[in-house]
Formats: C-alpha cells, structure tokens, sequence
C-alpha cells in the first residue's frame, strides 16, 4: 500500500509551527532548546524527526504534543492556538486528540497491560477495548501482565497500545525504540508503521537512529534547535529493509 | 471501580506500612477526642441529669442554730425558689473492723414524705420508716467500702451519747457524689461516710428539736445568686450564719467541675498534638511519593487527566489513611470511653453513668482529622499538580549539595566521611529535619507532661505529708474545749506529745471582696504541723496577724503589710481589722494561719481548742485507736499516714492508666515519625546505598549511613522535648489550677530520662524495621533503576 505525496498547497495541514523557540532552566543551566523553528505537518503523514541527544526534537514534540509552551513563536493544531492555550486548554487537546510513546514506556507498574490501556480509555470518548488495542499490537495473550512482568518490547507495545487505544489525531514517538534491541525494535515499529497506515493517524516519530529515517514520509533533521535539514521520501522503505 | 482507584488500591497496599503509621496516629487522634471529650459530654450530661432529677440546691449555708419558723422568712427572700432546712453533725461511728474511728455526716431527711432539695436516690433497702428514729440510709460508697448491706447495725457516738443504728437503705446524694472528709482533699469511703437519719431523731439528739443549722435553697429563674447570698447572710447573721455558698465553692460540685475540665481541656489539646503529627507526617509521604511518581504524573498528564484528577487521586492515600485511622479511633474511642466513664463511675456517683456520644462528635472528630491530613497532603499534591508534564518527563536534576553550617565553621573535618554524609543530608533538607525533629520533640513532650502530672502530685503529697503534716493522729472536737484537755490527752496511754488547735469560722473583706475562711490557730513552738512553701521550705508563723496562702491573697487582692477586716462567725461575732503578716506561697487550699493567742485575742470568749495533733508511740497505736473511739469529745481522728496510703492506691490505679496511655500516644508518634523518615531516605537513597554496598560496604555501614540523619534528627528532637514538654507543664499546671490546689511546677530527672528512654526505644524499633528493609537491598535492580 502506498501513498503519493499530494502537492503541499492542497494538503490538510495538521500542526503549522512557525518561528518556534524554547528556553529552559535545568537545574542551575539555561538551555536554548528551541532556536525559530517553522514547520507544517500534514495529515496522516509519518514525519520522522531526526538529531542528536539535546537537539531539541523531544521539546519540539513536547511542544506540538501540549506538554510544554514554546517561549516565542506559534505553533497551531488545526484551529486551536497551542501557544495560546492555558493549562485548562492544553489538558483537553491532548485528552482528545494526541497519543503520546515514550522511550522509557512510562508505563503504571502498579497496573496491568491492560489496565494501562484503560487508564486512558477511561477519560476518552470513542476508545476501542483495551483488548482491541492490545490485539492491534499482537499482545492478546499478555493483557493481565503487569509491566515488570513483560519485556522492554513488550512494554512498548502496550504503551503503543495504550497512546492509539483512545484513536487519537496525533501519534507523538519519543524514540521509542531507543531502549530496544534490532528485532524488538522493528516490531514495534512496525506497529507504529501498521497505525499509521491503517488508522490513517498522524505521526511524529522522533529518533536519533537515522536508519529509520527511511520509514517516514518526510525527514526533518534537527541540530541545536534548528532544522538543518529537511527531506520528502519517494517511497517509504518497508521494516525489513531497516538495519542498525 | 475505574483504573486510575485501582492504581490508588494497589499503591495503598504498597505504601501500607506508611500509610498504617500515619493511620495510627490519626487513630490515636481521634480516640483521645472521643474518650476524653466523650467522657467530658457524658459527665456532663449525667450531672445535669442527676442535678436535675435530685433537685440539687444551688445556695447553701450553715448555721448554728435558727428556729424552723426562719423558713418562711427565707422563703420569702427575693429570688429564692424553694427552701429546704435540715439538721447536720459530724459525730464518730464505730466501725467494726476499722481501727480507727471513722467518721459520719448526720444528714436529717423528712421522716414522712421526701427532701424538697437534694433528694436521695436509693441504691438498695428502703427510706426510714415513720416512727422508727433508729433507722438510717448510708451513703453507697460507704457502705461498700465497709460491707455494709441493709439489716447491718452501726454504732454511732451522737452527741456524746453512743447509739446503735438500723442501716435500711444506701443511697446516693448530689451533694456527696465526692464525699471528702472534713479537712481531708480526697474522699476516704471507709472512714467517712454519711448518714441520713430521720430529723424527729437527729433534732432532738442534738437539741434542734424545731430548729435547724443548715439551709439549702435554689434561686429562681432569672434572679441573681449573689443578691440571694447577701440577703440570707444578713438574714442569717443574728442565728450564727457561717456564711452561705453557691455551687462553685460546694466541695463535691466543684471537684467534679475541676474534673469535668481536666477533660475538656485534654480532649482537646491532646487531639490537637496529634493531628499535627499526622499532616505534617502526610505531608512528608505524600511529598515523598510524588517525587518517586514524577514521571507517572506526567504520563497521567501527558494523556490528558486533569489537575483535579490527579489531585484526587494524590489525595486517595492522604483519605485511606484517615478513613482507616477513623475507623480504629472511633472503634477504641467508644470502647475506651466507655470504660473511661465506668472507671468514673466508681469515682463520682451517678445513679445513671452511661458513655453517650453525639455523631457531631464523631463527625466532628473524623472532619478536623480529615482536614488535618488534607491540609499536610495539599502542599504536596499541588507540586503535583503544578509539575509541568514535560518538565516531570525530565529527570529530576541531581540534589544540590555543598556543606553546611557545621562544616563552615569548619568543624566538618572532625568528621568521617560518613559523618559528612549524614549531616549535609540533614542539612540538605532543612525543612524536613526540622519537621522530623518536631515529630520526635512532640512524643517526647507528651511523655513529659504525663509524667510530670505524677511528679506534681508526688512533691505535693510528700510535702504535704512527709513535710507539712507530721502527727501520727489529727482529732477534731465535737465542740470546742478548754486548756485541759491538752492534759488529758498527754496522759492517754501512748500518747507521747500533744499539739491543740483552734479552727476559727471567719468571714474576710478586702474591699468590695469578700470570701468565708476558717483561720487554723497555731501555737508558737508547734512542732507537728508546719507551714510549708510550695518550694518545700517551711514558713515561720508571724506572731500577730494574719499568714494567708497566696491564692487566697490573690483572690482577695492584698498584700503583706495590707489589712483585712475579719468578721468572727462564732461567739460574740466580731468584726476587727487583722494585719496581712505574710503571704504562703503554697499549693493546696486557701489557708488563713494565726499565732494561737493572737487568734484567741481576736475572738474573744474564752481560750478553746477545736483538735489536737497528737504524736503517738507506735506499739500502744491500736489500744489508742480504740480508747480514741470510745471518748464523746471526739469527732473525727484522722491518720495522715491512712491516708497518704490511701491516696497512694488511688493514684496507682490512675497511675497504671496514665502510663499505658502516655507510652502508647508516643510510642505511636515516635515510631510514625523515625519510621516514616528513614523509609522516605532509604526511597530516595535505594540507589545511592546499593552503590556503595556494590563498591564494598557492609550492611552495617550503609545502615549507619541511613539511620544515621535519623538518629541526628531524634537526638536534636529529645532536647527540643524537653523544653516542649516543659512549656507544655507550665501551661498545663496553670490551666489545671483551680481554687484548692495547684499542681507545682516540678518536673523531675526522672520524667526526662523516662521520656527520653521511651523515645530512644521507638527509634530503635522503626530503626529496626527499616533495616531489615535495607538488609534485602536488591543490588542489581537498584543499579537498573533509572533515574
């Protein structure tokens, strides 16, 4: 299955971010994070974002996610001014409307697989089952397990399962196969891939890994706050193709 | 159930030791104000009841005597309601058994129909048959305390004359709920007891035949009692009126009110304590789960759960723990006051005792622990809240540490490396060691103002005892006699010395104040009895003038060098002004003392003594005793020793009580806090310890390492106590102090090291379970953790 690219003037525009820029205090640190970014991105396209440790792409994902508020510039989701929003705000969009995937999974130890998808079903208002999410990431058998009783991919899986369980807009990726090995690496992103395609949900992956830059739609390269780079894919290359 | 309680569910498991310290401490909270306040509503309310049904009087007077026609005359006071006369005397009973001669209040009751005031509610038998003048009704405690039951004789010396008496019934009275002897503090059921006898008998035996010497009145709604005093003093006055009281100043009434009190006041500040602990330990938990949830709240926030979800949820355990603390402290509190009160019961008689507890207590109680803890959870929970998610999502950067006071001065290289560790961990989080220290200086107080309560009344009764009272046998005279019998007494056989006393009814006035005293005459050169200082020194006796207790002085405004003019309520009844010699800083009752010729100087009429101390000679004390029984002069001996043994058994069952509770309260708040404190470091340390166990430590160091910022914290916490407690004595001995005596401030090594031990203890416990905790250390998964 695949997809043309449609000329960008007649895309529906999911998120338009323009002369982004992110500052913070760690600890006793002031970091520039964010240096004018303006980026679109389109629906249900996989954007990969690309960069090293500290670039700046997890605050960029933060940022389009709801998490965090850009220091200047603006960032919209469809109609909503994210920059503008208020706590209040910020909560509902991502309650509605985002999916997020997380490195380290993040996910509740004191619940199980499938009590983590329900943490989120509970609080939307078109999920599918928890069973149904975990059956769309292959862990049926696995849905009484509590996380210290799954492995780094699995946790994964259920993580994916639990951010699409709700059928967000958005799928927001944290380098999620930045703990994992080759193979548990592929299969989740395969997941994320299956998602994508077959939901038709609009992804942002975020990896420092470029070999998986080949999956995405498009490629966007992050240093130091900036895109440095930025690239359309003819063809998405298909998971098996992918080595690291 | 939805999945965010699940979370709380399976969380609160996993906090439970915590959470079940914090319970404890809620739980001890809420007992403390359902048994003491609870007790305090139900003695209330059974008093009121009891004063109700029993028409218990609020004016009373003694006199000498007045003819029963007076009544109308009193009855038609403005303000007086009813009106009832009796007739009343103190005389000797022979009890079979006791050695001593014990003494009885002869109460006269109607012998047809019943007391228009002060009724009796009768415990077993019956009321005095019409006709039968030999028939009495004793009062309960008595009875029990000597085995009496109805159909029993007892023999009686009633006006010099000895009389056996029919016992038909026990009963109970308002007015004795607190039956104490004349002189005496306390009551002394075996010794005193009184007897309510018909008052065609009683009257005549004592030549009041149509007569009365005792009043008793209550004032009509809305009129003043102190304007109905002064009218029946003036009435009075003529028929030798020893001056009339309101209820305030009626012993029983106002023991029990002292009482009463005593338990509104610790229902309520010991809560309070408490309470204080449990938010404040709440907030360190909850602070302390947060922080290891960070990232938890950020996925809750990142998929959309509102501040107020999360809130909720945070506050979950900060609500478990107060629902289960509740749910044990109103359990124990009710089963505790229960016999709180059933213990009272044997103390003051009520014909009905019954613990009654109103739900607004209970609500009120399970409301102010639930704010308490909602109030110690809130500052957590809104750094959880407040957390913003991306930021939570970041590791929390590395504790900032750099050396503290102690090592800027320069002190630090007195130090081991793990005593540098120790203290900038102390130091680090200076809130949270103050706190903790705070928590350990709470448990030790309250050990030090238990304790101090057994300390006060410990030096009262020694001095008072050992000090002030050393006669072997105090008689009172059943009326006032002459310079000879110094000399009868010297030549009983036993008898090694003789000391007579005269007690002298007085009204004094200080200006518009006014107070009914006796003054105790004392002569020069008197060696069993001395004036003592609260300070254990003796007072020397001024020869002219007046030596008042300084509370008395207090109330009457004077000073030494002052004057006070002194009305004599017997004999010629004079009004003279008397000179303030000295003031007596004691603790106990409201004394007047007076050089034994001054005061006979003062009252005129011939030199007459109203008792005798009297040293005795040990082994001649039982042929004494029953000699002392058989002479009609006497009305009461009265054996310091008896009753300091007496008081002594009392004060042990008290005792026991006391300690069970004292230690159980800080116990439970010593190890919540010590507990708690090295569960949240060996949380946050796991990692920091499992490195050094890695690089080589033993358990017993990295043990060091962590009980070790406990340690510091409790040993910086006993001293804080210390003085804590001791604040806590000063206001307790002020608040407890009532118009007979005061508990003196003393508190003593023992009652510090006893807190002090106590506390240690509790430390080594929680110490104890944390490093058991510590000893399983998973090295490896610690390592794995991530930060």
């Amino acid at each position: 299955m695949q997809r043309q690219a449609a000329p960008e003037a007649s895309r529906d525009i999911v998120f338009r971010a323009r002369d982004v820029s992110k500052m913070y205090q760690m600890g006793e640190v002031e970091v520039h994070a964010l240096r004018s970014v303006s980026l679109d991105l389109y629906a249900g396209e996989l954007l990969v974002i690309l960069g090293a440790s500290g670039s700046g792409k997890s605050t960029f994902l933060n940022i389009l996610g709801g998490l965090d508020l850009p220091t200047t510039g603006s960032v919209r989701y469809r109609d909503r001014d994210l920059s503008q929003a208020d706590e209040d705000d910020l909560t509902l969009y991502r309650r509605e409307n985002v999916g997020f995937v997380f490195q380290f999974y993040n996910l509740i130890p004191s619940l199980t697989a499938a009590e983590n998808v329900a943490l989120v079903t509970d609080i939307s208002s078109d999920p599918m089952a928890a069973n149904e999410a975990l059956e769309l990431v292959g862990l049926l058998d696995r849905v009484d397990h509590f996380p210290a009783q799954l492995s780094g991919g699995e946790q994964q899986r259920v993580a994916i399962a639990r951010a699409v369980a709700k059928r967000p807009d958005v799928l927001l990726c944290d380098e999620p196969t930045g703990a994992l090995d080759l193979e548990t690496g592929r299969l989740v992103l395969r997941v994320i891939d299956k998602v994508n395609r077959e939901i038709g949900t609009t992804t942002a992956l975020i990896t420092h890994n470029a070999a998986i830059a080949a999956l995405g739609d498009r490629v966007i390269r992050l240093s130091s706050g900036e895109i440095s780079s930025e690239h359309t894919n003819e063809e998405r290359a298909s998971i098996e193709e992918i080595r690291w | 159930m939805n999945t965010l309680s699940r979370k709380l569910v399976r969380e609160i498991l996993e906090y439970r030791g915590q959470l079940f310290s914090i319970a404890a401490v809620v739980a001890v909270g809420i007992m403390t104000v359902l048994t003491m306040r609870g007790t305090y509503e139900s003695l209330l309310l059974s008093m009121e009841e009891y004063y109700r049904d029993a028409r218990f009087p609020q004016v009373w007077s003694q006199l000498e005597r007045a003819p029963e026609s007076l009544r109308r005359r009193i009855e038609r006071l403005s303000g007086v309601a009813v009106v009832e006369t009796r007739v009343s005397f103190a005389a000797s009973l022979d009890v079979e058994g006791v050695e001593q001669p014990a003494l009885g209040q002869f109460v006269s009751i109607p012998e047809r129909g019943r007391p228009r005031l002060s009724e009796l509610h009768l415990e077993t038998g019956r009321y005095v048959a019409p006709g039968r003048r030999d028939e009495v009704i004793i009062s309960q405690n008595f009875a029990i305390a000597n085995a009496f039951v109805p159909g029993d004789t007892l023999r009686a010396i009633i006006n010099g004359r000895e009389r056996e008496l029919e016992i038909v019934g026990t009963a109970i009275s308002p007015e004795y709920s607190y039956a104490v002897p004349p002189g005496a503090l306390y009551p002394d059921d075996e010794r005193f007891g009184i007897v309510w006898m018909s008052r065609d008998a009683l009257g005549p035996a004592y030549d009041m035949d149509g007569a009365f010497n005792e009043v008793l009145l209550t004032v009509a709604p809305g009129a003043l009692e102190d304007h109905v005093i002064k009218q029946l003093d003036r009435l009075l006055d003529p028929y030798g009126g020893l001056g009339a009281y309101g209820r305030e100043d009626q012993v029983s009434h106002q023991i029990l009110q002292g009482e009463l009190d005593q338990n509104r006041t610790m229902g309520t500040a010991i809560p309070a304590v408490f309470l204080l602990v449990a938010a404040f330990l709440l907030h360190l938990v909850l602070g302390r789960l947060i922080a290891t949830q960070r990232t938890e709240i950020a996925v809750l926030k990142a998929f959309g759960y509102t501040d107020a979800e999360v809130g909720r949820h945070y506050l979950g355990f900060a609500l478990a723990a107060v629902a289960a603390g509740s749910i044990v402290g109103i359990g124990a509190g009710i089963g505790l006051g229960r016999s709180m009160v059933r213990l009272y019961g044997d103390y003051f008689d009520f014909p009905t005792l019954r613990y009654e507890i109103g739900w607004d207590l209970v609500l009120i109680a399970a409301g102010v622990s639930l704010a308490a803890a909602g109030l110690g959870a809130l500052g957590a929970v809104r750094r959880a809240i407040r957390l913003p998610p991306a930021e939570a999502m970041r590791p929390e950067p590395p504790a900032s540490f750099k050396p503290g006071a102690f090592e800027r001065l320069g002190l630090g290289s007195l130090l081991p490396a793990s005593g540098r560790m120790i203290l900038r961990n102390v130091e680090r989080t200076p809130l949270r060691s103050v706190f903790s220290s705070v928590g350990v200086a709470f448990a030790v107080a309250i050990l030090v103002i238990g304790l101090f309560m057994f300390d006060g009344v410990d030096y009262m009764m020694d001095l008072q005892f050992r000090v002030a009272q050393r006669e072997d046998l105090a008689l009172t005279f059943n009326h006032p006699l002459s310079r000879s019998v110094e000399h009868d007494l010297t030549h009983l056989k036993g008898v090694t010395r003789v000391e007579p006393y005269r007690i002298v009814p007085v009204r004094l006035r200080a200006g518009h104040r006014e107070r009914e005293n006796a003054i105790l005459g004392i002569e020069a050169g008197t060696r069993l009895r001395r004036i003592v200082t609260a300070g254990g020194g003796t007072h020397p006796l001024p020869p002219e003038g007046l030596l008042l207790s300084a509370m008395l002085a207090e109330q009457l405004s004077v000073g030494r060098g002052d004057s006070l003019q002194v009305e004599v309520l017997e004999g010629e009844r004079r009004t003279a002004r008397v000179a303030v010699a000295g003031i007596v800083e004691d603790f106990m009752g409201l004394a007047v003392y007076m050089d034994l010729d001054a005061l006979h100087a003062l009252a005129r009429g011939e030199r007459s003594y109203t008792g005798a101390w009297l040293r005795v000679d040990e082994p001649s004390r039982a042929a004494l005793n029953r000699r002392l029984k058989e002479l009609p002069a006497v009305a009461s001996v009265a054996s310091p020793a008896q009753m300091l043994a007496s008081f002594e058994e009392r004060l042990a069952e008290g005792l026991f009580i006391g300690l069970f509770f004292i230690l159980g309260f800080s116990g439970v708040i010593a190890i919540a806090v010590i507990y708690n404190g090295a569960r949240i470091a060996l949380s946050e340390r796991g990692r920091e310890l499992a490195s050094l166990r890695v690089l080589g430590f033993t358990r017993r160091e990295v043990a060091v390492l962590l009980l070790g910022e406990q340690a510091v914290t409790t040993l910086i916490g006993i001293p804080l106590g210390m003085a804590l407690g001791y604040l806590l004595a000063v206001a307790v001995s002020a608040g407890l102090q009532t118009e007979t005596y005061r508990i003196p401030l003393i508190v003593s090594t023992r009652t510090y090291l006893a807190a002090a031990t106590v506390t240690l203890l509790a430390g080594v416990v929680s110490g104890g379970i944390v490093r058991r905790r510590l000893n399983r250390l998973d090295l490896i998964a610690v390592l794995k953790t991530r930060e």
